[in-house]
């Protein structure tokens, strides 16, 4: 718990523009769990903050959003139950409501991944992620953030063939996620995928790229950037 | 010393604009009770979610009038900014009209997002107390799918798909369209400043 507080403080500092939380200790069986860890975060952070992991339910979203957080993201309940998606956007609007994809290439298409928390359970839903990210959209996704898993911690660079697709169909906000390893794959995938915001997690804890120089290095290469 | 009221306007997530205003080192009421309205120093509308939702909620809560009648530093924040217009697009719903004009929403243009999310700079076209101490290389942060065009209220304006009024201030009343409590320092400098009117 110390250890997230200081992280999130660290990254306020360094300029970071929001930050996403995967909660890891959410219950996979659905029990309720301990949440006041988000209302830590809120306290200290003046930044925006998304949580992911464990949200079932409105009632679910309605506890994260109560601790303070702006936005919750799903992902393997949005995939079991769709309809998910629609009823927290009817309850807090779109723009609270991100859904996550783990996708990546099969058959020579980009299919949706389900339950990539766990690899023991990990499966390929067989949903094309082309049709999925629409209908996510249809259904009150305000943001969609898109986990390339073949890029996933290789830090060879983001998937921009794969996010190009996902742009041409997607007309709410595009995070790119997956495969950050050195300050140009943030460039290209902004200039290529032109998406609205590139997630990177390994190369920001291990400090192998600090947040202020990635902003210099992207202002230099003209992509406007929060200093 | 400043007697802060926050509006319950039913939002999912006022409590992080409670927190920073707890940062500033200020206390709040939270509430919906017309007499402590009335009381306060200052009051603060926020909103999130559907703007017929929350006109909804104020016409159930009785607090239309009593929001219209303050005379003190009235604060809207996003679509509490958006309920102090005439009307919203959104739901196509009648909201406070303390300010003239009609929140619409954003065209769907290729490269231009909806909702608009993320950070943007403010540029100010007129001088507020709101706004002392801004330059325009401070970004504030926004996540909203509509907003008010800009008129003889605003204040500061930004460009999304089109220019609209990021900031309206007449009299008493002031409404910022991004969000100030995550907006870092200089959302933190915006609501020290409202504080201060």
């Amino acid at each position: 718990m110390g250890d997230i507080l200081e992280l999130a403080a660290r990254y306020r500092e360094e300029g970071a523009d929001e930050l996403v939380f995967y909660d890891i200790t959410a219950s996979p069986d659905g029990r309720s769990v301990d949440r006041s860890w988000v209302r830590r975060v809120a306290r200290l952070l003046d930044i925006p903050f998304c949580v992911a992991g464990g949200i079932r339910s409105v009632a679910d979203a309605e506890a994260v959003l109560a601790e303070g957080a702006e936005k919750i993201s799903v992902n393997s309940p949005a995939l079991a139950d769709p309809d998910l998606i629609d009823r927290l956007s009817g309850r807090f609007g779109a723009q609270c409501v991100v859904v996550g994809i783990d996708s990546q290439t099969a058959d020579g298409e980009f299919l949706v991944y389900q339950f990539t928390g766990d690899p023991t359970r990990t499966r390929n839903t067989a949903r094309r992620t082309i049709d999925w990210v629409q209908e996510v959209q249809q259904r009150g996704a305000g943001e969609i953030v898109l986990n390339c898993m073949a890029s996933d911690g290789v830090r060879h660079g983001y998937d921009l063939p794969q996010l190009k697709a996902v742009r041409a169909v997607c007309s709410v906000p595009l995070i790119a996620s997956g495969g950050a390893g050195a300050p140009e794959h943030f460039a290209d995938v902004f200039n290529q995928a032109a998406v609205d915001g590139a997630l990177a997690a390994s190369v920001f804890h291990s400090g192998n790229i600090a947040i202020p120089d990635l902003k210099r290095y992207l202002r230099d290469a003209h992509i406007e950037v929060r200093p | 010393m400043s007697r802060l009221a926050i509006i319950d306007s039913g939002g999912a997530n006022i409590a992080s604009l409670q927190f920073a205003i707890e940062r500033l080192g200020v206390e709040a009421t939270l509430t919906t009770d017309p007499s402590k309205l009335a009381a306060a120093s200052h009051v603060i509308l926020p909103g999130v979610g559907a703007a017929a939702d929350c006109m909804a909620r104020l016409e159930a809560l009785n607090l239309t009038d009593t929001i219209r009648s303050l005379r003190q530093p009235l604060l809207g924040i996003c679509v509490g900014m958006q309920l102090l217009f005439e009307g919203s697009e959104e739901g196509d719903v009648a909201c406070l009209g303390i300010l003239p004009g009609r929140v619409r929403r954003f065209p769907n243009l290729a490269g231009m997002p909806v909702p608009h999310m993320g950070w943007n700079q403010l540029n100010i076209t007129r001088p507020t107390p709101l706004l002392t101490g801004l330059t325009a290389d401070d970004y504030v942060y926004y996540v909203h799918s509509y907003a008010a065009p800009v008129s003889t209220d605003t204040v500061a304006t930004t460009d999304y798909s089109n220019r609209f009024s990021a900031a309206v201030q007449r009299d008493n009343v002031f409404g910022v369209q991004f969000h100030p409590e995550r907006s870092a320092r200089p959302g933190a400098l915006i609501l020290a400043n409202f504080l201060k009117v």
